[in-house]
């Protein structure tokens, strides 16, 4: 009569085997496995990170975004407030309003664009450092508004310099602004500075 | 507020000097030849009782048939005003005398009609446009302006 047999192994085999495992690996711990960082000393151990390029780089982007000063129209008050103390974008390190584009990094476009000052905002963008950002606020900005159509107003600021984030409403509130600034802020967040080089 | 001075009255004094200048004399406006709108203007300005030293505005009107140009004129000194205006039938070169040797600040507000109307002025210093380029294709505040944008 065949006996059923239902592991290859017997249990006092694996019992064995496993008794084996335990005593080599018991044999192994006899000594503390030290801490990595033991050779840093204790003051250096506090105070470094360990972190991206890419995400200092953007955390220090985003975290002071410096408006150049260039509000061609109505949309500019309602910037004023968003910078003043009720709003206050001073809470993202943005107070700061630059005259000067070359120290600027956010172009806010606050209001109808005619084609005669089309020029001279292509000229501030074309001044301001890399890298830069566009936000076209309110309806003007966006599309040419109420005005699209007309014979002197230029139909949205993407037909001048590239766009970022697009704020709506004839204005928007300072909320919705702060709202589009958080957004740009999670735009350069994704940013990579550096590309894998395809292989 | 200042007394508006009807037009009729108006032109009984200027009946002596003007008369054949004068178009119509409506209730609030008076309409004149546009060829002698500097001569009826210099007088309005220097004649005593008159006395309008104050040009406040320039405007034009597209009326299809002719271009109507619209002056308000005060006279701080007696505290008065009056509204003077031109008709200009030639649509395809219209020009009116300019009255900046009179009231400098017309010079500015010439120039916007000229711009937007194409209305010329001549004896205007500076006749160019204001607000729109150099380049820019017609006029666009006429009626017939199509707009290319």
């Amino acid at each position: 009569m065949e006996i059923e047999k239902r592991y290859i192994y017997s249990d006092a085999e694996l019992d064995s085997h496993e008794g084996r495992l335990i005593e080599e690996l018991k044999k192994n711990s006899r000594q503390i496995i030290p801490d990595p960082d033991e050779w840093l000393s204790e003051e250096l151990q506090q105070n470094v990170l360990l972190t991206t390029v890419d995400a200092v780089l953007n955390w220090a982007r985003r975290s002071a975004l410096w408006p150049v000063i260039s509000f061609p129209a109505c949309c500019a008050f309602e910037l004023i407030s968003t910078a003043a103390s009720r709003f206050d974008i001073s809470r993202f390190g943005m107070e700061i309003l630059r005259a000067s584009p070359r120290q600027a990094d956010l172009m806010i476009t606050a209001g109808t664009l005619t084609w005669k000052m089309a020029p001279q905002i292509k000229r501030l963008y074309d001044q301001m450092a890399e890298p830069k950002w566009v936000i076209a606020m309110g309806a003007c900005g966006i599309s040419g508004g109420v005005f699209k159509g007309s014979y002197s107003v230029v139909p949205g600021y993407n037909r001048i310099v590239p766009v970022d984030v697009y704020v709506p409403g004839c204005p928007p509130r300072p909320e919705a602004l702060l709202y589009g600034i958080q957004m740009l802020r999670q735009k350069i967040k994704k940013r990579k500075s550096f590309v894998e080089e395809k292989k | 507020m200042t007394l508006a001075l009807t037009a009729s009255e108006i032109a009984t004094r200027l009946k002596e000097g003007f008369a054949d200048i004068i178009v119509e004399a409506g209730p609030d406006s008076l309409l004149v030849k546009s060829e002698s709108l500097l001569d009826i203007a210099s007088f309005l300005k220097t004649e005593p009782g008159l006395d309008f030293n104050y040009l406040v505005h320039i405007t034009a009107v597209d009326y299809s048939d002719y271009f109507e140009l619209v002056y308000h004129l005060v006279s701080l000194k007696h505290n008065h005003n009056l509204m003077i205006k031109a008709r200009c039938y030639d649509r395809e070169a219209p020009t009116v005398p300019s009255l900046v040797s009179l009231w400098r600040g017309a010079e500015l507000q010439e120039r916007e009609i000229f711009d937007l109307m194409g209305i010329r002025f001549y004896g205007h210093p500076n006749m160019k446009r204001i607000f729109l380029w150099e380049g820019f294709p017609g006029h666009p505040l006429r009626r017939d302006f199509a707009n290319g944008a």
